[in-house]
């Protein structure tokens, strides 16, 4: 039977504003059959996002929805989470919302291991404001601001939230549409921060000036770009060149933020 | 039964009275000279079940405020100028997306890093207009520990009632003397929660203003499952460019300030009766122009001062009429003319409008506004 989206979604709210061939939506897709697995009560759940196209993915779900500023939602969330316990915190937006701008609080959140998920759909480039290059646009690339190629070095995002103290994180790319509800379900169950970096594909600023001539071309490359966890350990350095980890990449059991304040609480009152 | 006082700083002030309005969430970043009331709220919240989290830096904080008033909680953040300059994005988000919150501003010199222990009155122009675009702005301006304390329940008031960042400027000299202050008993000061919505699930709508200039706030979590955001919206929250929406929208949010002028607005006012000479003075300056009055009238000087506690919405009726009786109004400030500006737009040159500025992180005394009266008259 088809899978039913529609209860998710706010009446009247679509069509998106997401380009054709843009994998962000193939990642709310993702998030919502997740949300579905997790038997999440929509009444209870707050979708928190930056500013950025990912970011405008909150206002189309039935939830209670917080689209901020640039760079902002994970300080917006822990806010929200931190006076509400209870509630189900999701944190989604883009590569540059995320690790640029947004950078600080991305490290410090993961460091905290406040219980949020953050999907972050890592499309290595700028889309809403014209494809300008990001923290993830590969050095050499072409941005809109990079004539000459992109001298920047790029982040990891898996890597940096693992360093930051993030205790699951997961990586799949918007090729990989049915990884992607499980691995988000995973991180919605774990108690802590949760980061999911989905690779997704921007074929209007990105694709446009790297010489992908379709979007079934920045498809091919997710999906030539991905080895699963398991299979790379069987594999050399040099098969590895260029490839990119897919599945749970670091998972942790470690004191979550808010239950850590509870005992807080529990010593000021003299328990 | 004797009331509760105690000897404390005008920051320590400040924090309880946020607990007494029922703040129960805390987010901030440490800069002196405001770092006491982070210190007092990370003792008492948690004592009450409430939060307090210090963040990586003041936009987090902010932020954090944002999020935790938006599931209902009464929110206070707290800093000083650099930090206040960078929470300015999301003061913003906080007048359109209509968020109450309340964020104190313990003035020091500057720009920049300034004079971190030092005072100042140098923010004043920036709570108006430190962030972009049209809109209201609520800006208290206390001159006491125990006024402060008062004034921070009146913020949490304000904030509730008209949904929406209040600021309360305090200066250096206010926030770290320690005075006298005696705490309200339960009920004894008024204590506003905002009006939670009471339509069907299906009917609420954010910024329905159908009703009224102030729309009723539903909680994260309550069952009502809305959309906020800080893009120009319709009334049910979703974003719209439909310009005559967008007027709309941003119209009500001044005009749910300016139309509430006589609930909002707070000033003493003293000797003024037959005052030939105004001082307009707030915060710490006011008890020099306060003592200058006294002296000035025991020589038969017909001085007196106006004090405003709302700063912002300005004044604007009260001090014209004083432009008109007055022969100078004559405004003592530390800064170098940020709050003369308005009072000489006001007078519309009907009096002579005069000003005393000091950066160099002394206070104003009374000897120096004498003088300048005497200049004038
Ligand atoms: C303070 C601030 N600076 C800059 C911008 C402009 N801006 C809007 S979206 C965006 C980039 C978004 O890129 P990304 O987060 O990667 O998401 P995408 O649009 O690619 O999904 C920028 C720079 C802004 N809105 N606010």
């Amino acid at each position: 039977m088809a899978y039913d989206y529609e209860k998710s979604i706010r009446p009247g709210k679509l069509p998106h504003i997401w380009c054709p061939g843009c994998g962000h939506g193939i990642v709310m897709k993702g998030l919502i059959r997740a949300m579905d697995t997790c038997e999440l009560d929509r009444d209870n759940t707050a979708i928190v996002s930056g500013i950025g196209c990912a970011s405008r993915l909150p206002g189309y779900l039935d939830c209670c929805t917080l689209h901020t500023a640039h760079g902002r939602a994970a300080a917006f969330a822990t806010g929200v989470k931190m006076a509400k316990p209870d509630m189900n915190v999701i944190v989604c937006g883009g590569d540059g919302d995320g690790t640029a701008i947004g950078g600080n609080h991305f490290i410090h959140a993961c460091r905290r291991n406040i219980d949020l998920t953050y999907v972050i759909m890592n499309n290595l480039i700028y889309g809403m404001t014209g494809g300008q290059f990001s923290p993830c646009t590969p050095t050499g690339a072409m941005a809109s601001t990079t004539p000459y190629g992109n001298p920047d070095p790029v982040f990891d995002i898996s890597k940096l939230a693992i360093g930051a103290g993030a205790t699951f994180v997961a990586r799949t790319t918007a090729f990989h549409a049915t990884q992607i509800d499980k691995l988000i379900a995973e991180g919605i169950k774990h108690k802590g921060m949760a980061i999911i970096e989905v690779l997704d594909d921007c074929p209007t600023t990105y694709g446009r000036r790297n010489k992908f001539r379709s979007v079934t071309d920045m498809m091919k490359r997710l999906k030539d770009m991905a080895v699963p966890v398991a299979a790379a350990s069987k594999m050399t350095a040099e098969q590895l060149e260029g490839k990119v980890l897919t599945g749970v990449l670091y998972k942790e059991e470690r004191p979550e933020y808010t239950a850590q304040y509870a005992n807080v609480i529990k010593k000021a009152q003299g328990a | 039964m004797a009331k509760k006082v105690a000897l404390m700083q005008g920051n320590e002030a400040c924090a309880q009275g946020a607990l007494y309005a029922g703040c129960s969430f805390f987010a901030g970043y440490p800069i002196t000279p405001s770092t006491e009331v982070a210190e007092v709220m990370s003792i008492e919240l948690p004592k009450i079940g409430g939060k307090f989290i210090q963040m990586e830096d003041e936009i987090a904080a902010i932020a954090a405020l944002i999020g935790a008033s938006l599931t209902g909680a009464k929110v206070l953040d707290s800093t000083s100028g650099p930090g206040m300059s960078l929470k300015q994005e999301l003061i913003g988000y906080a007048c359109i997306a209509e968020v109450p919150c309340v964020i104190v501003n313990v003035q020091r010199g500057g720009p920049s890093t300034g004079m971190p222990t030092g005072p100042g009155q140098s923010d004043m122009q920036q709570a108006m207009w430190g962030t972009h675009g049209d809109h209201a702005a609520i800006v208290l301006t206390p001159a006491s520990c125990q006024e402060i304390y008062e004034e921070t329940v009146r913020a949490f008031n304000l904030a509730e009632k008209y949904r929406m960042p209040v600021q309360i400027q305090i200066d250096e000299i206010c926030a770290h003397m320690r005075e006298r202050v005696q705490f309200a008993e339960p009920g004894e000061m008024e204590v506003i929660n905002r009006e939670a919505p009471s339509v069907a699930v299906e009917d609420y709508k954010p910024y329905d203003a159908s009703k009224g200039l102030i729309p009723p706030l539903a909680a994260f979590g309550s069952g009502y499952r809305y959309h906020v955001t800080g893009l120009n919206k319709a009334e049910d929250g979703f974003p719209t460019t439909k310009a005559e929406l967008v007027d709309a929208e941003e119209r009500r949010q001044i005009d749910k300030v300016m139309l509430n002028l006589a609930d909002i607005l707070k000033n003493e006012e003293y000797l003024l009766e037959d005052a030939e000479i105004v001082l307009f003075a707030y915060g710490s300056t006011s008890r020099s122009a306060r003592y200058a009055v006294n002296e000035l009238r025991k020589e038969g000087v017909k001085a007196g001062m106006f004090r405003p506690l709302t700063m912002w919405p300005f004044p604007d009726a009260r001090v014209a009429e004083l432009a008109v009786q007055a022969k100078a109004i004559i405004c003592p400030e530390m800064n170098l003319g940020q709050m003369v500006r308005e009072v000489e737009r006001v007078a519309k040159g009907n009096c002579e409008v005069a000003h005393i500025g000091r950066v160099d992180g002394e206070p104003i005394n009374p000897g120096q506004i004498i003088d300048k009266v005497k200049e004038v008259l």
